[in-house]
């Protein structure tokens, strides 16, 4: 196919009315410069002939047809978008998590990560949550927010919290009756570096406010008389 | 026991439900048994149920139906907002409201405050029932 121009070309021809140009065609073809791409080529206009194919490769009979028609899938072009952030979570906000291993305990967002998870930190030295992802749908965002604009999040994504790839290891048969010794995962140096690293200018905003240590190192619980829906976050 | 709150016009009353929750407003008529004309400064005069109005002490010196403004003048003259807001009623309102509205970290900050005048509080007594067993 011809290359695409960038914007269409206007038309040279405007309308009198719909359906009746300003200009005959004989005046158009002189607008248009057809004279001059002929005198350019020498009397013909050009011609483009098809260039000639190589010859494909002979295609051979498939090994299997199958007994009955295969139906083809339909075509799917979806392309999913990122998770829409609430706006009540912006980089700072104390959030509240629900669920898991440190349901209850309150915790700082930094960023949200290219599949939709929140990054979230303890920080680790206040309540020992580490440098973690977490779905937003888990999480209470509360009102308070919290300086965040020492921290640098930039080299945290996706790929950081990915599973390690255990190679797999042959046993011998005397190895298979051995009770299974996997050394019990360490925490890589690096990743102990990055916790600190971007603990140490939160906690140094977090220690300016009043008591907010504290907050950030209890838990959060409902008590008697404590309705949900009539709580302010 | 004999009542000292009446219906009457000029009588400050609380509204307890519906749309104007928690406003006061002033009685400007009795429609009939039950329903009274009711006004106040940022509302449509409207008709209310009695049930649906708690009576105050506070009682301003105003005419069948003012006009708005009169009514405003004579709340002004009254001084309705003040003695409301210095009476013991009006300041356990003011009290839930802000309590209602605490977020999360002021309520921990409100627990460490009521755990430490607690402890603050038992010092002193026990301070107290040393000196009255010695």
């Amino acid at each position: 196919m011809a290359a695409k121009r960038k914007t269409p070309v206007k038309t040279r021809n405007p309308d009198l009315i719909r359906g009746v140009g300003k200009y005959s065609r004989s005046k158009m073809y002189h607008k248009r410069g057809l004279w001059a791409i002929k005198a350019k080529n020498g009397g013909v206009f050009p011609r483009h002939d098809p260039k000639p194919k190589a010859p494909a490769a002979a295609d051979k009979p498939p090994k299997f047809y199958p007994a009955e028609d295969v139906k083809k899938p339909l075509l799917n072009k979806r392309k999913p978008k990122p998770t829409k952030l609430r706006a009540s979570i912006t980089p700072g906000t104390v959030l509240i998590l629900l669920a898991g291993r440190f349901m209850g305990k309150r915790v700082v967002f930094l960023k949200q990560l290219t599949s939709g998870l929140l990054l979230v930190t303890g920080p680790f030295k206040i309540n020992g949550v580490p440098l973690r992802r977490v779905n937003q749908s888990y999480v209470i965002a509360t009102s308070t927010k919290v300086d965040i604009s020492g921290v640098n999040v930039e080299k945290f994504d996706e790929k950081y919290f990915a599973k390690e790839v255990q190679k797999k290891k042959k046993k011998s048969e005397g190895e298979f009756f051995e009770a299974e010794k996997e050394d019990k995962k360490k925490l890589p140096e690096g990743k102990k570096e990055d916790q600190k690293a971007v603990d140490a200018t939160l906690i140094k905003s977090i220690e300016g406010v009043p008591e907010l240590k504290a907050y950030l190192a209890a838990r959060f619980s409902l008590k008697s008389g404590m309705k949900p829906h009539e709580l302010v976050f | 026991m004999p009542f000292k709150r009446y219906v009457e016009i000029g009588r400050v009353a609380l509204v307890n439900y519906g749309k104007d929750h928690g406003k006061l407003v002033v009685i400007v008529d009795v429609v009939d048994q039950n329903r009274a004309l009711v006004d106040a400064p940022d509302m449509v005069r409207s008709q209310m149920n009695f049930k649906r109005l708690t009576l105050t002490d506070i009682k301003i010196d105003i005419n069948k139906v003012p006009k708005k403004k009169t009514l405003i003048d004579a709340m002004e003259k009254a001084d309705v907002k003040n003695k409301w807001e210095n009476s013991s009623w009006g300041r356990k309102l003011i009290v839930q409201k802000r309590r209602a509205s605490l977020d999360d970290f002021g309520r921990f900050k409100l627990m460490l405050a009521k755990i430490k005048k607690a402890g603050i509080v038992r010092q002193e007594l026990a301070k107290l029932k040393k000196e009255t067993s010695a």
